[in-house]
């Protein structure tokens, strides 16, 4: 993650420095999110946070866009954090302006994102009243937040807007939420920006030990068979050159977790795929058969590991994380090492080099010769629908490979967000966005309209469900009127996908409310080409497999505006490989009822 | 968080290297932790709710200030075993406002709880009861007709064992504080020089 660094000094219009000015608490918040950098603030007034809408209207260097609903503000933010490494931030008012809020805070959270939240609160004298749109929100999202704030006086929202943006940014990135009260915004104060910090319980150290570098590069030196397990740390550490770097000096194999796809590129020849519940067989195996695994940024997720128990029985474990609590969590580490990634991987990548230089006695070949054949013999793929309708990995494959690696891809959650992570290839870094650790249904529209805020040069493909788009999909309106010509894939199979796809699996193909209503042979409601027009968006539908390529040509052709392409595709379609639920990830499945043969591969 | 080998001479908040779990004995047992927190508002909140969170039982708690006004100082005891001990103090460190936590070895200890009884005494019991309260070094702080209510302070188990002999006379209420802990020998853990 990049330092927090202080800005040059802020000027008001007439060029005057605004230190030591008089102003509202109000003015001050502008002026402070100013001075940490702000430039893009998602967000929807109300009457809390009146005051504070005030003075932006005339801030100069902070755009802000006006979303539908507060939940689209968080995401836009996240999106837009996780396509730019800058902190993002939303702004919302009290009560029910706040806790709209709270989905969007818990999923940044989870994954690690730099945000700042800022809401608006009852007047202090009003707070513990049951007032008009009071809620404690600061009691809400303590447990989904790396750290809140409730600001009172004016005199106190320089420092802690200015702690905000540091605590967000620093050490393992996260959302900062502060609450300023009505008569602190209303309230006359000297804007002064702090030049300390202040927060003596906060310090976090990016330098990893030279010891445990020595030990686990030791452990690298000895293994016959390591895996390099690479997770979101990465990319939120802006370490992916470094990691880069440690991987071709090593030789080892490597696998990316699905917060981490894209962190290197998908071709390069040391690369597993994906580990985990849907992740290839080759790099499921890999881990599970390895005997040291060097994770940097993963945090042994239940969705990677499958049952701790039994998850890479034979395995050291060298943990890297900026966070130290992430150690031996889960599954405990042999080594641990706590620090930034890039510090890390620079460091073992010195040592490794220096040890390779005296004496290496490492041969991979065996091992190298097992995974090879592993990919060979278990690549990703699918097998067409029996119902004669379009495989939706199809059309995202087809999306990825018409509009190239260059291209920002944001899932939602379910089937589609599993897919888009199988079957386009990421070949840049902060070209992947998801909801890996919440798995919020409804991310993706608003994501995607932040990261086309933070990269308006860039093609930004939403990978929706039906689902999953009819959750958040009013922030359309907030994308045309900004101009925000994101595009929309639907990937449309009436249902729940997911849920459809374990109930199909577990529960005895009893397809308990996941019907949607919105393909094939349905009613269509709603029809999302009629609702993309409502919008004034362009509206697409592909509905045969011989349409794609040219429907995805024509969505690329359309940049003056939303794009919204509904792809009706088969409802039996089905996530593979997949490890179920509860089980060890050597029950790996290709496809229903079938599991490698390892006695005849290994 | 510092190695946990080290925390019983303290360790600072912040990052570090944990040392690997695995010489650690894995019985749950009663665990002392000195948490020293900013003196804020919603400081003790975020620790309990943080136990809560991660599914962590409190058995005592203490909060009180310390001889910084800036710095509380929370006494917290869980019964875990060292493996989540180390869990729970990661987490804690990562809370903004916690400034130290030190993990307080019995044998190295004095810990305390105070407890106040209102234990049932008449003429007829009343010497016995008073006897039983001398025996404990406890004090008699109010009296009525019936009853007498004894003060007594000490670790868990002078006051388990002073409950224990009370309650034939018959134990009407009971009301008692949780753990306070303080290390033994002329160090403090306490230092403004955890304020930066």
């Amino acid at each position: 993650m990049q330092q927090f660094t202080a800005m040059p000094t802020v000027r008001d219009d007439e060029g005057v420095p605004m230190n030591g000015q008089q102003m509202t608490g109000a003015k001050a918040l502008v002026e402070s999110l100013k001075h940490a950098g702000a430039e893009v603030v998602f967000g929807l007034p109300g009457g809390a946070i009146l005051p504070t809408y005030d003075p932006l209207m005339d801030a100069e260097g902070i755009r802000h866009i006006l979303v539908r609903h507060e939940q689209g503000a968080g995401h836009a933010a996240s999106g837009y954090a996780h396509a730019t490494g800058k902190v993002g931030v939303c702004l919302a008012t009290s009560g029910p302006g706040a806790t709209n809020l709270i989905t969007a805070i818990a999923d940044a959270q989870m994954d690690s994102i730099p945000m700042v939240a800022i809401t608006g609160q009852v007047g202090s004298s009003f707070i513990g009243t049951d007032a008009f749109q009071e809620a404690d929100i600061v009691g809400m999202t303590m447990p989904v937040t790396k750290h809140n704030f409730l600001v009172s006086h004016a005199d106190d929202i320089p420092k802690v807007i200015k702690q905000a943006f540091h605590i967000a940014s620093t050490g393992r990135p996260g959302v900062v939420l502060v609450d300023v009260t009505k008569d602190a915004q209303q309230a006359m104060t000297t804007f002064e920006w702090p030049d300390s910090l202040d927060l003596p319980g906060y310090r976090p150290d990016p330098r990893p030990h030279t010891k445990q570098i020595r030990e686990a590069v030791s452990l690298l030196m000895a293994a016959t068979r390591p895996v390099f397990l690479l997770g979101g740390g990465v990319l939120r550490g802006r370490a992916t050159e470094e990691v880069g770097e440690l991987i071709e000096v090593s030789g080892a194999p490597f696998v990316t977790t699905l917060m981490a796809r894209g962190a290197l590129p998908d071709s390069h020849p040391s690369h597993l795929g994906m580990p985990g519940m849907h992740g290839t067989v080759a790099a499921v195996s890999a881990l599970q058969r390895s005997d040291l695994i060097v994770n940097i940024g993963a945090r042994f997720d239940d969705r990677v590991t499958g049952v701790l128990e039994s998850f890479a029985p034979g395995a050291k474990v060298v943990h890297a994380d900026i966070d130290p609590a992430e150690i031996s969590k889960n599954r405990e580490a042999d080594v641990p090492i706590v620090g930034q990634a890039a510090e890390i991987a620079r460091a073992l990548t010195a040592e490794l080099r220096d040890r390779i230089a005296a004496d290496d006695t490492r041969d991979y070949e065996t091992w190298w010769n097992t995974l090879d054949m592993l990919r060979d013999n278990y690549p990703l793929g699918w097998t067409e629908t029996e119902d004669g309708f379009t495989a939706p990995q199809k059309v995202i494959s087809r999306i990825g490979a018409i509009s190239g690696p260059d291209s920002i891809y944001v899932a939602g959650v379910g089937q589609h967000q599993m897919w888009s992570s199988q079957f386009i290839k990421y070949e840049n870094p902060y070209t992947w966005l998801n909801s890996g650790g919440l798995g919020t249904m409804g991310y993706s529209v608003p994501a995607a309209m932040g990261a086309k805020v933070g990269q308006p040069d860039k093609v930004v493909w939403s990978i929706d469900g039906d689902g999953c788009f009819q959750m958040t999909n009013q922030e359309l309106a907030t994308c045309v009127i900004n101009n925000i010509p994101i595009k929309v894939a639907i990937i449309n199979n009436s249902s729940l996908g997911m849920v459809r796809q374990w109930q199909n699996l577990f529960y005895d193909k009893r397809y308990s409310n996941t019907d949607l209503n919105t393909g094939h042979g349905s009613r269509r409601i709603p029809d999302f080409v009629k609702l993309a027009d409502a919008y004034g968006c362009a509206g697409l539908r592909c509905e045969r497999d011989e349409d794609i390529d040219a429907t995805i040509q024509q969505a690329m052709e359309i940049n003056d505006r939303p794009v919204i392409v509904d792809f009706t595709v088969s409802a039996d379609a089905m996530v593979w490989p997949m490890v179920p639920s509860g089980v060890s990830n050597d029950e790996i499945q290709i496809a229903q009822g079938m599991s490698p043969e390892w006695e005849r591969d290994i | 968080m510092n190695a946990m080998s080290a925390m019983n001479a303290g360790s600072s908040a912040g990052a570090g290297n944990p040392t690997s779990t695995s010489d650690y004995v894995m019985t749950p047992e009663n665990q002392t932790l000195s948490v020293l927190v900013e003196n804020k508002p919603g400081a003790l909140t975020r620790v309990t709710a943080l136990f809560s969170r991660r599914g962590y039982n409190i058995s005592s708690l203490a909060v009180g200030p310390t001889e910084h006004p800036e710095i509380s100082r929370i006494t917290v005891v869980v019964d875990v075993d060292q493996r989540r001990l180390e869990q729970i103090t990661k987490q804690l460190n990562k809370l903004v406002n916690v400034l130290k936590i030190v993990q307080l070895d019995a044998r190295s200890t004095v810990q305390r709880e105070l407890i106040l009884i209102k234990v049932t005494a008449d003429n007829s019991s009343r010497t016995s009861v008073l006897e039983i309260v001398q025996m404990f070094r406890a004090k008699v702080v109010d009296a009525a007709a019936d009853s007498v209510t004894v003060e007594a302070t000490g670790t868990q188990d002078k006051l388990s064992a002073l409950l224990g002999m009370l309650e034939s006379f018959g134990i009407r209420e009971i009301v008692k504080s949780g753990e306070v802990a303080i290390g033994r020998g002329g160090r403090a853990i306490t230092d403004r020089s955890l304020l930066g």
